[in-house]
């Protein structure tokens, strides 16, 4: 186990070598000279160079490649061009907030897609199983954005029954429409999981010994079926994490919920680019020790993952 | 693997993967006939039927500049599966030469190539389409390429794991023993071994792609206007939820309806090519969003 671990940390290395590289060349071929961005109309040759030279702009590109790395080494991810603010700083206090909407979708997405899957599985009320099951299949296929209008205009502008945007000081009535955005596709493809996962396991011996023993049927299924079809749907969330994060940019952005996502497209629109480098970084790190994570796991759970050393 | 035939009544008895065919059928016909059934409409401005409700004239209703917005998006239809078709096109070249490069002649090249795709896959999808498309000077070329260039790992990991499969059996050895060159074998023989996998990915990555312009022309990196984009047709459609709702609910339907006919085809595909996966089964990663 432990060897497996350490394997996987050192497969990390140049993932992240690689990443950092990335979003460096990324800044590097930003049209224009970002300087001329950052001056704005006002600005004289001289003030340039004094800017390009805080900056570190005027030295050869390999030594600006080190120095970023160095920096980065140091959790310093440069300051915000239109505010002049750490940019580690704005992610410390933003991540805490993607991370509450990141948590809230996962725990919806998985108690939702256990329970539709297991009741569509279970095939007591066909109808509304099958359009369970229908609706699962629009769900993966419908956009983040869109959803999260729909739900605004129905809750928030129809019915008056949750605010329609913002973070309320952490309120849980304004995280339920973000929150139900969000996991959507990942609660889709939970329920479609589990049905198949519960349908397989239904035929099997120990269910059959369960049933015959006389235990009822909900203590079967939570105890014995569920237990066995929720290996898939720690797959499922773990990898689709990646998604919450990708989603939260525009779930935060639709609901004015002042996470990192919402940060991102900020940052965008003023065109500040060490904060859109910071960030994107940031959340392919997180996203990167997340998978890890998710492998780690596996190699707890299922022992071939590890003797193949490779758990692709 | 199964012949044509079988693989084809596979997919015809699958009745939702009929069903979305020919819901993608009808978009892109509509799509195609877009100039013929509204000839100039969706760039025609008339302020005095600006925001009206949808009726028989205009059956989605207008936007704030009178313009319909039925024909916007049918034209906005051509956009999205342009850029689909030619992202996804991008992809498959690019993950078909690489994954064969990296399958067949193993070592070296394998391993810088799937530490590529392993620093392709360590970013959130969309994220990554979003770093990049806030640099480059947004347009439709930078966008499909973008898009096309993003989406090569997935089709490469897929078409190395398939040659490595096939690479070592018997008919590639025989025909190696025969005296055939590495170009005579990938073309002939490896090559044919990889279209059906391939096809599903193209399909269900085609969805995806589309859902991904979307979502960069609504944060405002993708299509620009005045050309129709279903994602920027609903971000403008924002500001108006409350008085015209059907600025944004139509485009997003008509989204909706594409992306999940073809992933009902893409899934229909899979099944048919090969009855023992599982819904979970086919490596998804790096087509999911």
């Amino acid at each position: 186990m432990i060897r497996f671990v350490l394997r996987r940390l050192l497969l990390l290395i140049p993932v992240v070598w690689g990443v950092l590289t990335v979003t460096f060349v990324l800044m590097y071929i930003v049209p224009g000279d970002p300087v001329l961005t950052l001056a704005g109309e006002r600005y004289d040759e001289k003030t340039l160079e004094e800017m390009r030279r805080e900056l570190g702009l005027d030295r050869p590109l390999l030594v600006q490649y080190v120095e970023y790395l160095g920096r980065v080494a140091r959790f310093d991810l440069g300051r915000s061009f239109m505010t002049r603010r750490p940019v580690i700083e704005s992610i410390r206090e933003r991540f805490p907030r993607t991370l509450i909407l990141a948590f809230s979708a996962m725990a919806f997405a998985v108690v939702g897609g256990l329970l539709i899957g297991a009741f569509a599985a279970w095939g007591r009320i066909p109808w509304l199983g099958r359009t369970l099951m229908a609706g699962s299949l629009v769900g993966v296929s419908i956009p983040v954005f869109w959803l999260g209008l729909l739900l605004i205009y129905l809750f928030a502008i129809k019915l008056s029954l949750l605010p329609p945007s913002g973070y309320g000081g952490g309120s849980l009535r304004y995280l339920v429409l973000p929150a139900i955005t969000l996991s959507f596709a990942s609660l889709a493809t939970v329920a479609r999981v589990t049905r198949s996962g519960v349908i397989d396991s239904v035929s099997e011996d120990y269910v059959r010994t369960a049933r015959a023993k006389g235990l009822g049927e909900i203590v079967v299924m939570s105890k014995h079926v569920l237990r066995n079809a929720l290996i898939p749907v720690v797959t499922i969330v773990g990898t689709d994490f990646g998604s919450y994060l990708s989603g939260s940019v525009l779930t935060e952005s639709i609901f004015g919920w002042p996470g990192l996502g919402r940060y991102i497209v900020q940052a965008i629109l003023k065109r500040d680019f060490p904060v859109i480098q910071g960030a994107v970084l940031f959340m392919a790190i997180v996203f990167v020790l997340v998978n890890l994570l998710v492998d780690i796991s596996y190699g707890l759970i299922d022992p071939r993952v590890r003797l193949k050393g490779g758990g692709r | 693997m199964s012949s044509r035939g079988t693989i084809f009544r596979r997919f015809t008895r699958n009745r939702s993967a009929i069903c979305g065919l020919i819901l993608l059928l009808v978009v892109g016909i509509l799509a195609g006939l877009a100039d013929i059934l509204s000839p100039g409409r969706s760039a025609e401005i008339d302020l005095e039927g600006s925001l009206s409700p949808p009726s028989l004239r205009h059956p989605f209703g207008t936007d704030p500049f009178g313009r319909d917005i039925c024909a916007r998006v049918l034209h906005g239809a051509r956009i999205s599966l342009g850029v689909g078709f030619l992202a996804r096109t991008i992809s498959l070249v690019l993950g078909l030469v690489l994954g064969i490069a990296a399958g067949y002649f193993g070592g070296k090249t394998d391993a810088v190539l799937m530490r590529l795709a392993d620093i392709t896959f360590a970013f959130p999808t969309l994220l990554l389409l979003i770093a990049v498309m806030a640099v480059v000077s947004p347009g439709l070329t930078s966008l499909i390429a973008t898009l096309g260039i993003v989406g090569w790992a997935a089709v490469a990991r897929l078409v190395r794991s398939q040659v490595l499969s096939v690479k070592e059996r018997d008919f590639v050895r025989a025909a190696r023993s025969a005296g055939a060159g590495d170009m005579t074998i990938i073309v002939r023989h490896i090559l044919p071994q990889c279209i059906s996998p391939v096809m599903v990915v193209y399909t269900l990555g085609l969805g995806m792609t589309i859902m991904a312009e979307a979502s960069l022309s609504f944060l405002g990196l993708g299509v620009q206007p005045p050309t129709p984009s279903w994602g920027r047709m609903i971000s403008s459609g924002v500001a108006f939820m409350r008085t015209a709702p059907w600025l944004t609910v139509f485009p997003g339907l008509v989204l909706t309806v594409t992306v999940c006919s073809l992933n009902l085809v893409g899934d229909g595909l899979r099944d048919a090519l090969d009855p023992h996966l599982n819904v979970g089964r086919v490596d998804t990663k790096g087509i999911r969003l």
